[in-house]
């Protein structure tokens, strides 16, 4: 047991929870009609219990117990045999399982951003549930817990695919069949509270510290390099936003470069553990432009409310990071060198399959999921209740009292 | 007596306020209010999308004064209120029929 490493990590988990809660909450809950702040707040929060619950029943088991290719067993299921002293790695066991278990409350998080002001509360809770061991024990298996994806050699240092790829295309889907807020896309009421949007957005950012280089598992060198690139992504992104804005509507807007910052975050992230500093400048910058014209695909040409942008910031930069490091690894700009045995174009085309297989399980697997959440508890709330908001007709609460 | 409200842009309130002083007009009620007249609203963007924005915040302004300070009492509104551009907003003049003030029970101009 290393002492050093074990201290990394837990400080991790806790900057990592600290992502979800209160940052993703705030960042999103600023988003929405003062009508819908609090029940943004609860379906963050509500997530980050439920799911805690389930990867301690079944997830963790699923996701890093032995098993096969596609899936791990169930002999650490409730823990079964791992006590105190058992270790993974260097660090405890425990300690692995805690900063896994706040990834695990953190990507469908992120799916709230989907489906705010007009989902029942109750399908939150369903869909959450069923798509952590449908759609995110498997592919973390795929990558990080030995399955087919780590065989193959494909490259995700914290979670392109496994967090924001599967969150992103998943988003992109439920918003579709639930469909858009009561005005999309042309009568809508702008986001209440830019200021609380930008508060969550500086804590994911201090929090992406722990995800990312967190996720070198040591308390080293790599996880040195994987902060640095992680913070020069997010700034060069969240500089590239803000100059788009500018120049396209003349004034730089909050909501704009916080959103960059995201973007920049998000598109490091497989690369964190693999590129150097001025890999981190071309991921920020390519983040921040690819994710700025994605939001106007999907919400305009696409016409799919993913109301909060999941997909355009998350699974759009998650993909590119992911294609970006094939070649950013590489020596010649910087990177920790590409694995012996692989060039740029054999690594790319490993990348590439990882996409394609991680983006079609997400949407079959929430498919699936969509049809059985409709069974039981039905997709979205009346039009009544939605002109009402839901922080008084889902949770009798109002976010403002005079 | 005359009863008149003012719609005015909100950072305006502060010389109209003064404006009113000169004139010893020595009470009025203010409202954070929204609305729209011919300008219709405006547009933000958040994240490249268009926001139409169709109430836009204003200051409600009441005053009551005594018939004889009534026109100059509009004209230092619009004076102090005026920039030429759309959106300065409105003066409305209404007959007040009574005023009584709380404390004392006076009535009339004496209780303005």
């Amino acid at each position: 047991m290393d002492g050093a490493n074990t201290a990394w990590i837990l400080t991790s988990t806790a900057l990592v929870l600290f992502m979800t809660l209160p940052g993703l909450a705030l960042f999103y809950a600023g988003l929405v009609r003062s009508q819908n702040v609090l029940s943004v707040l609860m379906h963050c929060f509500s997530i980050a219990c439920l799911m805690s619950v389930l990867w301690l029943v079944l997830g963790y088991s699923l996701a890093f117990a032995d098993g096969t290719s596609w899936i791990g067993g169930l002999q650490k299921a409730f823990l079964s045999n791992v006590g105190k002293d058992a270790l993974s790695g260097d660090i405890p066991e425990t300690v692995f399982f805690m900063f896994q278990m706040t990834f695990a409350i953190i990507t469908p998080a992120l799916i709230v951003g989907a489906y705010p002001e007009r989902i029942k509360f109750s399908a939150v809770l369903l869909f959450s549930a069923i798509w952590l061991i449908l759609v995110y024990a498997p592919v973390t298996h795929w990558i990080w817990g030995g399955g087919w994806l780590s065989d193959m050699g494909v490259l995700d240092f914290a979670g392109g695919l496994v967090v924001h790829l599967t969150a992103g295309a998943s988003a992109l889907l439920l918003a579709r069949h639930l469909g858009g807020r009561r005005g999309f896309p042309h009568e809508l009421r702008p986001p209440h509270n830019p200021g609380m949007t930008m508060a969550g957005a500086c804590m994911l950012w201090v929090g992406w510290f722990g995800f990312n280089a967190g996720s070198a598992l040591t308390a080293s060198g790599d996880a040195g390099m994987a902060m640095l690139v992680t913070h020069i992504s997010a700034a060069t992104a969240s500089l590239v936003w803000l100059v788009i804005e500018w120049v396209k509507f003349g004034k730089p807007s909050l909501i704009g470069i916080v959103t960059g910052t995201i973007a920049g975050l998000a598109t490091i992230t497989p690369a964190s553990g693999f590129v150097g500093p001025i890999g981190a400048l071309i991921i920020g910058f390519a983040g921040g432009v690819v994710c700025y014209y994605a939001v106007g695909i999907v919400k305009q040409k696409l016409k799919i409310d993913d109301s909060l942008d999941v997909f355009a910031v998350h699974g759009v930069g998650g993909a590119l990071g992911t294609l970006l490091v094939a070649f950013l690894v590489d020596t010649s700009f910087g990177g920790a060198g590409l694995v012996e045995g692989t060039t740029m174009g054999s690594q790319f085309m490993i990348q590439l399959i990882g996409i394609v297989a991680v983006l079609v399980w997400s949407l079959i697997a929430t498919f699936v999921i969509i049809q059985i959440v409709k069974a039981i508890t039905g997709l979205r709330v009346s039009e009544e209740e939605e002109l009402e908001g839901l922080d008084i007709t889902a949770h009798g609460e109002s976010g403002y009292n005079l | 007596m005359k009863f008149i409200t003012a719609i005015i842009q909100p950072y305006k309130l502060d010389v109209v306020r003064e404006a009113l002083s000169e004139l010893n007009i020595e009470g009025m009620t203010v409202t954070e209010v929204r609305g729209y007249g011919r300008q219709g609203g405006h547009t933000e963007h958040y994240r490249g999308s268009e926001y139409t924005i169709q109430y836009v915040p204003k200051i409600k302004l009441e005053v009551a004064v005594a018939d004889g300070l009534a026109e100059r009492t509009v004209d230092a509104i619009q004076n102090a209120a005026q920039t030429g551009k759309i959106g300065d907003g409105k003066v409305f003049v209404l007959d007040l029929e009574s005023v009584m003030r709380v404390r004392t029970g006076e009535t009339g101009e004496a209780a303005l």
